[in-house]
């Protein structure tokens, strides 16, 4: 308002904060526009606005969360039932001290963490896990189903890829792919098409995405040989787990 | 000053058409390259990016006269940050899908000059009402210029449009169109058509409003005036 005013600083400036500066009274009288505001102005309008805008971002946070939340663990539920296929539900067990537990005594925010599923009679059908690492583009994040009582990985679902459209994407879209690791014997073997022999544990890669199928089969290797040993320790101790 | 005020029509279409920000100021052109390979995608960063002028250039017009000359930026800054953490969190709620699509596109609002230039160079000198009217032009101006990309793409790259398949199974699609050069392709041939259009345009209507004589009488009048 003042700052329109060509008598700034006389009538109803209310803004105007009352102890001036040496030398700051001479602009305020004489420009229409007041170039020098005071640092406690400055400083007090960006609290302010500060204040305002944080208080703003939380409410709307507030309410967008639980959401979020939601919509994650539906994803990720509807992963671990596609890729165990034929569980019902799933529970998760946390990794502490080298081995897993469904009840960790500390946070589980940061632990390390794997899927166990169980079919419709209650028994347990596989193990879930998460696994990442570097594409052709960038990070690929994928779950797969795990049997430690064969040592066979039971299907494999994309949750997270950045790869080439049209080719690299081919390993989330191209279904022949996803079924290729559906009952495949660990460590996987990924082959080029027309070169495979017949062994377990082959995977035929999708020609023009080498690399991105290649990736699939390294990160869910790399990490059966990190959790893959636990797990098998966790399955021959829990009740119903074959031991 | 300027003769007479613009109406609000005309702050309201400037955005849209004339000077649309992406099709003639190029503004905002990195997420016009970079999210725009489905309609589905163009049309959620657009609509997020017409919710954050729009809020913004409220907001900046609203409160212009308390914000202090020397922080104005940041303080702009900060209003258009905050409506792009709510944008981003909406869209992460309602749509998860498209939101992961989008990446980091969405968060990237805040650097996009074009909003930034609205409220620096309207909201900030101008009435509530018509700095709207002018966020809205824009921000609109900035979603067809972002659908257009997206379905020039779209139809290309994939053989559909909003996911509906357009041609029969024979279709090959046009890789590259959905991959980021197919973004430069299709920028250029759209700026190509509407530089062609509007050159047209002016082509006409030049020698109607200004022969040659009176232009020289009217720019050196300006001139001396000033």
């Amino acid at each position: 308002m003042s700052e329109r005013l060509p008598m700034a600083g006389q009538g109803p400036d209310a803004e105007a904060p009352p102890p001036h500066a040496a030398g700051d009274s001479g602009i305020d009288e004489r420009g229409p526009v007041r170039l020098e505001s005071s640092s406690v102005r400055l400083v007090g309008t960006l609290a302010v606005a500060g204040a305002l805008a944080g208080l703003a971002i939380v409410t709307v946070f507030q309410w967008a969360d639980p959401l979020i939340e939601a919509w994650r663990a539906e994803v990720l539920s509807a992963a671990v039932t596609e890729v165990l296929r034929g569980a019902e539900r799933y529970e998760t067990v946390f990794l502490t001290d080298g081995g897993f537990t469904a009840t960790p005594a500390s946070d589980t925010t940061d632990l390390d963490r794997v899927y166990v599923g169980y079919g419709a009679g209650g028994e347990p059908v596989g193990v879930a896990l998460v696994g990442a690492g570097a594409g052709f583009q960038d990070v690929i994040r994928v779950i797969f189903g795990f049997d430690p009582e064969t040592g066979d990985v039971i299907g494999m679902q994309v949750l997270e890829s950045k790869e080439t459209p049209g080719l690299g994407d081919k390993i989330e879209k191209d279904s022949s792919f996803v079924r290729e690791f559906h009952g495949v014997a660990v460590p996987l073997v990924g082959l080029k098409s027309g070169r495979e022999t017949g062994a377990d544990g082959e995977v035929t890669m999708i020609t023009g995405a080498t690399i991105s199928s290649r990736a699939i089969i390294d990160i869910i290797n790399a990490r059966l040989s990190e959790v893959g040993g636990a797990v098998e320790a966790f399955w021959a101790t829990s009740p119903g787990g074959g031991g | 000053m300027s003769p007479r005020q613009t109406t609000p029509q005309e702050v309201f279409l400037r955005g849209v058409w004339r000077e649309n920000p992406v099709l003639v100021q190029l503004l905002g052109l990195c997420p016009a390259l970079a999210v725009t390979n489905t309609v589905a995608n163009s049309l959620a960063m657009g609509l997020a990016t017409f919710f954050v002028l729009l809020g913004s250039s409220t907001l900046v017009a609203t409160f212009k006269s308390w914000i202090p000359r020397e922080v104005r930026i940041s303080a702009y800054i900060l209003v258009i940050a905050t409506f792009v953490t709510i944008a981003d969190l909406v869209l992460n709620a309602v749509v998860p899908e498209i939101h992961r699509a989008l990446g980091a596109f969405i968060a990237l609002i805040v650097v996009n000059c074009m909003i930034l230039g609205r409220q620096e160079a309207f909201a900030s000198k101008q009435p509530v009402g018509r700095a709207i009217l002018d966020a809205a032009g824009t921000g609109l101006g900035f979603v067809i210029a972002l659908t257009m990309m997206g379905g020039f793409r779209e139809i290309l790259g994939y053989g559909s449009f909003l996911g509906v398949p357009l041609f029969g199974p024979d279709f090959e699609p046009w890789i590259v169109m959905i991959l980021p050069a197919g973004g430069f392709f299709a920028l250029g041939f759209i700026l190509l058509l509407f530089a062609w259009w509007e050159g047209r345009k002016v082509e006409t209507v030049r020698p109607r409003h200004w022969p040659h004589s009176v232009t020289s009488e009217v720019v050196g009048a300006e001139g001396g005036a000033d």
